[in-house]
């Protein structure tokens, strides 16, 4: 997830932090590091794989950034930007006005994309889209879980921590710079299931459509991808809090950025079925009574916007703060 | 060729397949259970898989329990079936291409436009036998809707669906033995064969369905065109028979159980659940087998190369270790996902959705206007080697005013 865009007036405040970027390094061409640690050297609070940080890069700039360090080691956090031509201004910035000592804000880690446990993994990543997978493979590795790589690039020089991965996990790395050895071959990868394994897929838009329509052919729930948190993150979604209030049952929740809206009705004691929880099943498909869903599924099509959502991953538009459901 | 036990294992006489234990199947799979979770049934020389932790672990261990040597009691591998292997029937990377085509044609996004188009039919229906006040709800609803919207939705023509029924019957009493009821459904085998072969052709499948979409993937190069034949036959066999017995099944629950259908009634919202509690409860596909390809230890028990393995869902899915003391009653107030019904993993049901949506509808239609239904005389159940269902359910009802 390298930036993805900005989320400025959703009328949500996330609380957030300073930080000083203690380095900013160049860690392959177009691509800069940034070590993060707070002013008084206290540690970060513990975050899981997979999570995110809202990088306030002034002048209203935000971008999101998935934490490429290591979960164990919360004296710092980092990031690592990817320089994007054209971009809105969030990797310009980062690429040519930040440097080592200024001072950031960034909101908690939040988490999109956790890891489910599981026997063996299969990692899939494209260009920057390594990113969240680093500390996945460190939690796998430490587990002592069987895992492989598969990494594209665009060239060796370009593939961020692409050395430092294969000197530390040897042929359990595959690195596919495209100059050397052409694009990543994921037909072949994909191309027999294995039992017991988790894909955790992260790359451009192109790629994962790809490994989504290859992953057909393996045990459904297989699959997980940083796309649809990547979707969520569009100019508008709404992290949270925002209010849901359930009509049949009287109950009103508060949806925090952490829980889903399935999560939060089900901790008032509300039942709802529910069954992949990743906007791909359609099981928990509720009725909505009034209020702007912003829909994360792959079920709904525009046709249906605003009559019902998945609320195990769909949340509420920006600027709507109060969702009723039929429930 | 038999596999003979390796030592360790509990010996259990039972026979599944015999018409006491087929027409009432819970007492022997209380029995297979109280044995341990894997025992070895001399009467069908395979292991018994009843806990469902084990059935689990077989279902989602794909490697080690694979499907080519076939659903039934014997290795298709090495003693050919009496068709071409289905979809079922077959391992990666074999299976995973016609996976990726079928998952690509029938999924939550490609059935949810079908809610609309199955409404009206089960509305229809439920009209009808509410007016008569007592009926079947085997003849005379949950064989009678499946066939109205289904064959349509995969698009083979009128003339044929007959063999539908009795198509299906064959295939599911073929993961059996060789035994009455399976030369019962076989009798007029090689009719009913080429009447749904002939409905797999593209040139007879109408341009919207999903028989056509998977004939579409021919087109592509993702599958050949024996094998999108293969799978729209997979569609028509697997598609019909367990609907109607999901519906069958899920209405004998309710009709013997007042308070379900009365929460059912007051809030239609609670159908899904219905049917996912149902189909744990009284599941319709009830057992089939796996074939090892490596020696392997299952429930303590180990287990030889080339055994073959009978999963017990009906077991599975009412084992007190998971479902708790009373997981042999109806309960709507159940956590029932996470049930075996549909199997789990990579032969998982493709269906599925078509399935839910089904039963669900012909639930709401009756909960719009049925007060209450209770049974109107003994039901007559099914004899069939796997599947679990009835014969005939009268019910009687009384309409809402
Ligand atoms: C209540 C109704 C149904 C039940 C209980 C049911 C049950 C099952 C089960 C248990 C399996 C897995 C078998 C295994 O692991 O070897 C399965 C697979 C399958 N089902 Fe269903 N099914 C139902 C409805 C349907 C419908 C409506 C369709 C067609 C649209 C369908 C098509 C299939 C297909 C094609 C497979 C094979 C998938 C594969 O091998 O990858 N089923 N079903």
């Amino acid at each position: 997830m390298g930036g993805l865009s900005a989320r400025t007036e959703d009328g949500f405040v996330p609380r957030t932090r300073e930080v000083i970027a203690a380095r900013v390094d160049r860690v392959a061409d177009g691509v800069v590091s940034l070590v993060l640690v707070t002013p008084d050297g206290s540690p970060f609070e513990p975050w899981e794989p997979g999570a995110h940080v809202d990088v306030h890069l002034g002048g209203g700039l935000v971008r999101q950034y998935s934490l490429c360090s290591s979960p164990g080691d919360l004296s710092h956090l980092r990031v690592a930007v990817l320089d994007v031509p054209g971009s809105r201004g969030g990797s310009r910035r980062v690429h040519r006005e930040l440097s080592a000592g200024d001072t950031l804000e960034i909101s908690e880690p939040r988490n999109n994309f956790p890891v489910r446990d599981s026997r063996k993994y299969l990692f899939l990543a494209g260009g920057i889209g390594i990113t969240p997978l680093l500390p996945m493979i460190e939690r796998a590795e430490r587990a002592g879980r069987e895992w492989r790589l598969v990494y594209g690039g665009r060239s060796r020089a370009a593939m961020a921590f692409a050395g430092q991965l294969a000197d530390t996990y040897g042929d359990r790395v595959e690195l596919v710079p495209e100059d050397e050895r052409g694009r990543m071959d994921l037909g072949a990868v994909l191309s027999l299931p294995r039992a017991h394994t988790l894909v955790y897929a992260c790359g451009p838009g192109g790629m994962l459509r790809a490994v989504e329509e290859l992953c057909m052919g393996w045990p459904p729930g297989t699959l997980h991808t940083e796309r649809f948190a990547a979707a969520a993150l569009g100019p508008g979604a709404t992290s949270g809090p925002f209010e849901v209030e359930l009509a049949r049952s009287g109950k009103t929740v508060s949806v925090s950025a952490e829980r889903t809206v399935l999560e939060a009705v089900e901790d008032v004691g509300v039942r709802v079925l529910s069954s992949c929880r990743q906007g791909l099943c359609g099981t928990c498909e509720t009725a909505v009574l009034s209020g702007e869903p912003e829909h994360r599924d792959a079920v709904l099509t525009g046709d249906d916007a605003g009559s019902t959502m998945m609320i195990c991953v769909s949340r509420a538009a920006a600027g709507c703060d109060r969702l009723v459901l039929d429930l | 060729m038999t596999i003979a036990p390796a030592g360790g294992v509990i010996t259990l006489p039972d026979d599944p397949f015999s018409p006491a234990n087929i027409t009432d199947p819970y007492p022997m799979l209380e029995r297979l259970r109280a044995h341990g979770p894997v025992t070895w049934l001399e009467t069908c020389g395979a292991y018994a898989v009843a806990g469902f932790e084990e059935v689990y672990e077989v279902l989602t261990d794909f490697e080690t329990y694979c499907s080519s040597g076939g659903l039934g009691p014997r290795d298709i591998r090495r003693d050919a079936g009496w068709r071409p292997p289905s979809i079922l029937e077959s391992d990666p990377p074999v299976h995973t291409v016609m996976r990726r085509a079928l998952t690509g044609v029938i999924n939550p996004a490609t059935v949810r436009p079908l809610r609309e188009r199955f409404t009206g039919p089960a509305e229809e229906i439920a009209g009808e036998l509410v007016a008569r006040g007592e009926f079947d709800v085997v003849k005379d609803l949950a064989e009678r809707y499946p066939l109205r919207v289904f064959p349509d939705a995969v698009g083979i023509p009128e003339e044929g669906r007959e063999h539908l029924l009795p198509y299906g019957n064959m295939v599911f009493n073929a993961f059996g033995p060789q035994n009455d009821v399976f030369a019962d459904a076989f009798a007029h085998a090689d009719a009913h064969s080429a009447a749904i072969l002939r409905n797999c052709a593209r040139e007879n499948l109408d341009d919207t369905g999903f028989g056509a979409r998977v004939w579409e993937r021919v087109e592509d190069g993702l599958i050949s065109a024996e094998q999108a034949a293969l799978l729209v036959r997979a569609l028509l066999s697997a598609g019909v028979d367990t609907t109607v017995f999901g519906i069958g099944n899920t209405l004998a629950c309710l009709s013997r159980t007042p308070g379900a259908w009365a929460a059912l009634r007051d809030d239609p919202s609670l159908a899904k659940f219905a049917v996912d509690e149902a189909l744990r409860l009284e599941s319709p596909f009830q057992k089939f087998h796996r074939t090892t390809t490596a020696p392997s230890v299952l429930g303590g028990v180990a287990i030889p190369e080339g055994a073959k393995l009978l999963l017990f869902i009906g077991a599975a899915n009412r084992d007190p270790r998971k479902w708790g003391a009373d997981a042999d009653r109806y309960d709507l107030e159940r956590q029932a996902s996470g049930h075996v019904a549909f199997g789990m993993g990579l032969h998982q049901c493709v269906g599925q959705p078509i399935a839910r949506l089904e039963i669900e509808l012909v639930l709401r239609a009756l909960a719009a206007r049925v007060e209450t239904i209770e049974p109107a005389g003994e039901p007559v159940p099914l004899v069939h080697n796997v599947l679990r269902g009835f014969a005939s359910l009268p019910v009687r009802v009384t309409p809402r005013s």
